[in-house]
């Protein structure tokens, strides 16, 4: 009973890291970069999410508000999160990254490291550093077997999230017109734009849809582990990108696999073997399946053409 | 500056560059501790030449493995951490058997860069058979594995020698070591080390930064730097000649622990607590900024970078909350400005124009 | 494996004489049997036999895509060749990497070029040279006299290799930075500098307009007086082929298809049908 509920822990904990994954791996997909300042933008959602549920609960609603209220105005400040994240992902994608499309990919990568340090002194200036206690979207938990089986809304809620954005964006990449623009660009930037595709209004699109999941990621994250301070999303951030490398970066199947995994992981070695070495033996298990697997487990290797 | 017209590139004379680089060093040597002497430097500034010598020596040994073998190392820090802690338990158990600290430092140091290559053959072996983003995640986890082995280090020594446990499980502290009454308690998990004894001078950090210059400018001159960069440019072409890939990647990359490792050590010794926690990812980061803003492959732009970006925060201290803020602006600017082809070729002529005067002098200026 | 062996079939190898009489009495450089390699089910290259003299000029043709390259990447181990053998020299290349095949003698170039762009003229020529300097890392970094030494020869030696095409002037430059042409001759020098038996020349005067042509003719003829080593070159140019070639191996759609010297490929009406399609009976 012990191992199913670290399962379930597991699973919801997982599905965070396959949607924050799946900004990583589109945008490595279609742009070719490694987008650390994605970890950033989930922790500016779970702020933006935080500040509008709190004005909302001052100001807007009464004293005592009625079930529907309350759900109303969370699912109104997870959708400003997602608009605000949104358009955080195009002006960052515009401003500070297309112009070094025809740079070297170190080069890139500094800069979204610049983003990231931006983002989060910009927050902790805002904001300040002072942790915030995030109140959980949801609350209360699912008692089963006699009560011997407890799981949280939240890790149902948020492994049904995960669900319907993988169906979703699946059916999106693979049937919309947009997303047969992503996989041209991902298969060859210079041939999609010989065809007539806006690359740069791909990629836009890419950071606005990895961006909106972000928020997602960001409330869920904040609702499962409910510290906010301006550091909150490097971790998180780091492991979803393990994740997406573990699946297979590029592969949009792999994230969700890579980061279901990874959560699983997680969650068995905090529980069985050690609190302590928990990221370590999650970063253990990524170095062993890469060097079984060196393009992660659903990744096509390319072999260099001679 | 190019001739118009004159497309083919000539190679600078290597050896000018780096006993320009070399005679740099030392003349910074001269100036800092003639001011240091005269009391001219303040507190925060004197505080800092021992933290940027280490630094120098870590963003110096970056660039062997990122310049000049060309992989994305994001474990950097981790080395360090390796240094950082072998040459404080080396340096605390001898304590009392070697009163001299100058020798008790090098031993130290000596120590740190021995544990850290040999973390970097265990590292390396598996890690440099993989490629690119894929290398680079991998030197990430092994990065945070070291810094999460660290932090359940718990270490001690007494007059029967070095106690050492491991607190996987959060139990053991301090006591399971079971020292004697006299013993001192080195590392404590994941407080780290506290209370070493602060023996690390700016001399140390000079002669340090030297040997590190030494040891990679050489290298890279050598016969064995050439196969590392041919392995870059082309592994194909590089094996088609002959080179054991494996062998020639293995040297660079343990040759960049080793010296992580020694820079470690030094500056474990600058400071009385030191934990595992400061050499994440986040520090393998800071040095990889160092390394990519002087410019992949030029190690005396790596020391211009590490200094200058060093001392930015400090310097912008009476911005106090707004300097790291600043900071990530300048370093998206400078990337922006240096990676942008129509944004530099606008630098370009600006400077052009600039320096119209002088374009005699021009031939001695950067390297690009 | 233990137990014993069947006792090995002999099984007929067809004919590989098109060694240059010179070359007759001594054993060939390179002999590959029934070679042959399969990417995913498809075979890329079969039984490709062939055998090639001491100080031989051979030429390996085909239509595109005919498997030229391939047959040279199986030659240096870049493929693991799925059937057959190779001989060098003898000696059996089978548990070989591509740096030892190299270190027991094949040198090659590469159809798109391969220099170590961001290194000068010369210190590409030094790489090649890489296995015949005799010091270590450690003395290296310490420019012990043998660092000294060495790299003195070396320099030597890299600019009188780079001599063979007037380059001599171009040691410093960067090699990414040169003109096409030169940049296709430092391949070949790079080559050389690897002190190889046999020399692998993929496409050598691919983009040289007929001048320049005519002079890496007179070129490849003259690495070959000097270095007493055997050439095999891929290469569409005819004139080069035909000019230069002692014997020539035809390959379509993997499989040798001719084999003979310049006039009997010439004259070969499968090698016709090859290039210019099957002609419709009148």
């Amino acid at each position: 009973m012990e191992f199913l509920s670290y399962l379930i822990t597991g699973i919801s904990l997982g599905s965070i890291y396959a949607i924050i994954a799946l900004g990583y791996t589109m945008v490595y997909g279609i742009a070719k970069m490694l987008n650390f300042a994605h970890g950033d933008v989930i922790m500016v959602g779970g702020y933006v999410a935080f500040y509008a549920t709190s004005f909302a609960s001052s100001s807007l609603l009464g004293e005592d508000p009625t079930t529907a209220a309350t759900a109303l105005a969370t699912v109104g400040s997870v959708l400003l999160a997602m608009v605000v994240c949104t358009v955080l992902g195009i002006v960052i994608e515009g401003l500070a990254y297309r112009p070094l499309r025809q740079a070297g990919s170190l080069a890139v990568l500094i800069t979204a490291i610049g983003v990231s340090y931006f983002l989060q002194n910009a927050v902790q200036l805002l904001f300040g550093a002072a942790p915030k206690n995030f109140t959980p979207v949801v609350s209360g938990q699912l008692q089963l077997l006699g009560g011997r089986l407890r799981i949280s809304y939240v890790a149902l809620l948020t492994v049904a999230v995960c669900i319907v954005i993988m169906v979703g964006l699946t059916t999106f990449i693979g049937k919309s017109k947009m997303g047969k623009a992503m996989r041209a660009c991902s298969e060859d930037r210079g041939a999609a734009q010989l065809m007539g595709i806006n690359v740069n209004s791909t990629i836009s699109m890419t950071f606005a849809i990895g961006s909106a999941l972000a928020a997602v990621a960001g409330v869920l994250l904040c609702s499962y582990s409910p510290v906010l301070q301006p550091t909150t999303g490097s971790m998180p951030g780091i492991k979803a990108f393990t994740a997406a490398v573990f699946g297979g970066i590029g592969s949009i199947p792999g994230a969700f696999l890579g980061g279901l995994l990874l959560g699983i992981i997680e969650s068995m070695a905090q529980a069985y073997i050690s609190t302590q070495l928990s990221n370590a033996i999650l970063f253990a298990v990524l170095i062993v399946v890469l060097l079984v697997k060196p393009s992660g487990l659903l990744g096509k290797y390319m072999p260099e053409k001679v | 500056m190019q001739k118009a017209g004159k497309s083919v590139k000539r190679i600078k004379s290597l050896a000018k560059v780096d006993y320009i680089t070399y005679l740099g060093v030392i003349i910074a040597f001269i100036v800092m501790t003639v001011l240091q002497s005269r009391g001219m430097l303040s507190r925060s500034v004197s505080g800092m030449l021992v933290p940027i010598c280490c630094y120098i020596c870590m963003a110096v040994s970056l660039n062997l493995t990122v310049g000049i073998l060309g992989e994305l190392s994001l474990g950097h820090a981790g080395f360090m951490s390796v240094g950082v802690f072998s040459g404080v338990i080396t340096a605390m158990s001898l304590q009392s058997a070697i009163p001299n600290e100058l020798v008790r430092m090098i031993i130290a140091i000596v120590a740190g860069a021995f544990f850290a290559a040999i973390v970097g053959l265990i590292v390396g072996i598996p890690v440099l058979r993989l490629r690119g983003d894929y290398l680079a995640i991998v030197t990430l986890a092994f990065g945070e594995i070291i810094k999460d082995l660290i932090n359940c280090l718990l270490v001690g020594w007494d007059e029967n020698g070095l106690h050492i446990a491991l607190n996987f499980d959060g139990t053991k502290t301090m006591e399971s070591l079971g020292l004697s009454e006299n013993g001192i308690e080195i590392i404590k998990g994941a407080q780290g080390a506290t209370g070493n004894s602060r023996i690390a001078t700016f001399t140390m950090g000079f002669v340090l930064v030297m040997i590190t210059l030494v040891v990679v400018l050489n290298l890279i001159r050598s016969r064995t730097g050439r196969a590392v960069m041919a392995i870059r440019d082309n592994r194909i072409a590089a094996e088609s000649v002959g080179l054991n890939i494996t062998k020639y990647k293995l040297i660079a990359f343990v040759t960049s622990a080793a010296l992580a490792g020694a820079a470690g050590a030094l500056f474990g010794m600058n400071y009385s607590n030191v934990t595992a926690a400061q050499f994440d990812f986040n520090a393998s980061i800071l040095v990889l900024v160092y390394v990519v803003l002087g410019g992949l492959g030029n190690i005396w732009g790596s020391i211009v970078a590490t200094v200058v970006l060093y001392v930015l925060p400090e310097a912008l201290r009476e911005y106090s909350d707004y300097r790291m803020l600043l900071y990530a602006i300048i370093l998206i600017l400078v990337m922006l400005v240096t990676n942008n082809p129509t944004l530099r070729s606008a630098l370009d002529i600006l400077g052009k124009h600039l320096g119209r005067g002088k374009q005699n002098d021009a031939e001695g200026g950067a390297v690009s | 494996m233990s137990g014993s062996y069947p006792k090995p079939k002999l099984v007929p190898v067809p004919s590989t004489n098109i060694i240059p009489d010179r070359d007759a009495d001594k054993s060939p450089i390179l002999e590959c049997r029934n070679l042959g390699i399969d990417f995913g089910g498809l075979s890329a290259v079969s039984d490709f036999n062939m055998a090639i003299g001491r100080t031989e000029i051979a030429g390996l043709i085909g239509p595109n895509g005919a498997g030229k390259t391939t047959v040279f990447n199986l030659l240096t181990k870049v493929y693991q060749p799925t059937r057959g053998t190779i001989m060098l020299d003898g000696k059996d290349t089978h548990s070989m990497t591509t740096a030892q095949v190299n270190r027991a003698g094949i040198a090659r170039t590469f159809q798109n070029i391969r220099l170590f762009s961001n290194l000068s003229v010369e210190d590409n020529v030094k790489v090649g040279l890489h296995n015949q300097m005799r010091y270590g890392t450690i003395s290296g970094i310490l420019r012990l006299p043998g660092y000294w030494k060495e790299e003195r020869v070396a320099r030597e030696r890299a600019l009188e290799l780079l001599s063979i095409f007037d380059m001599q002037d171009l040691a410093s430059h960067q090699a990414g930075s040169l003109p096409y042409g030169a940049q296709r001759r430092l391949e070949i020098v790079r080559a050389l500098a690897s002190n190889p038996s046999l020399l692998l020349l993929d496409e050598p005067a691919a983009g040289m307009n007929p001048s320049e042509t005519a002079e890496l003719m007179n070129n490849i003829r003259k690495i070959r007086d000097t270095f007493h080593i055997a050439i095999m070159l891929i290469e569409h140019d005819m004139n080069l082929v035909m000019g230069v070639c002692e014997g020539i191996c035809v390959l379509n759609f993997g499989k040798v298809i001719a084999k003979g010297t310049p006039e009997e490929i010439q004259a070969n009406p499968a090698v016709v049908e090859a290039y210019l399609g099957k002609q419709k009976e009148a």
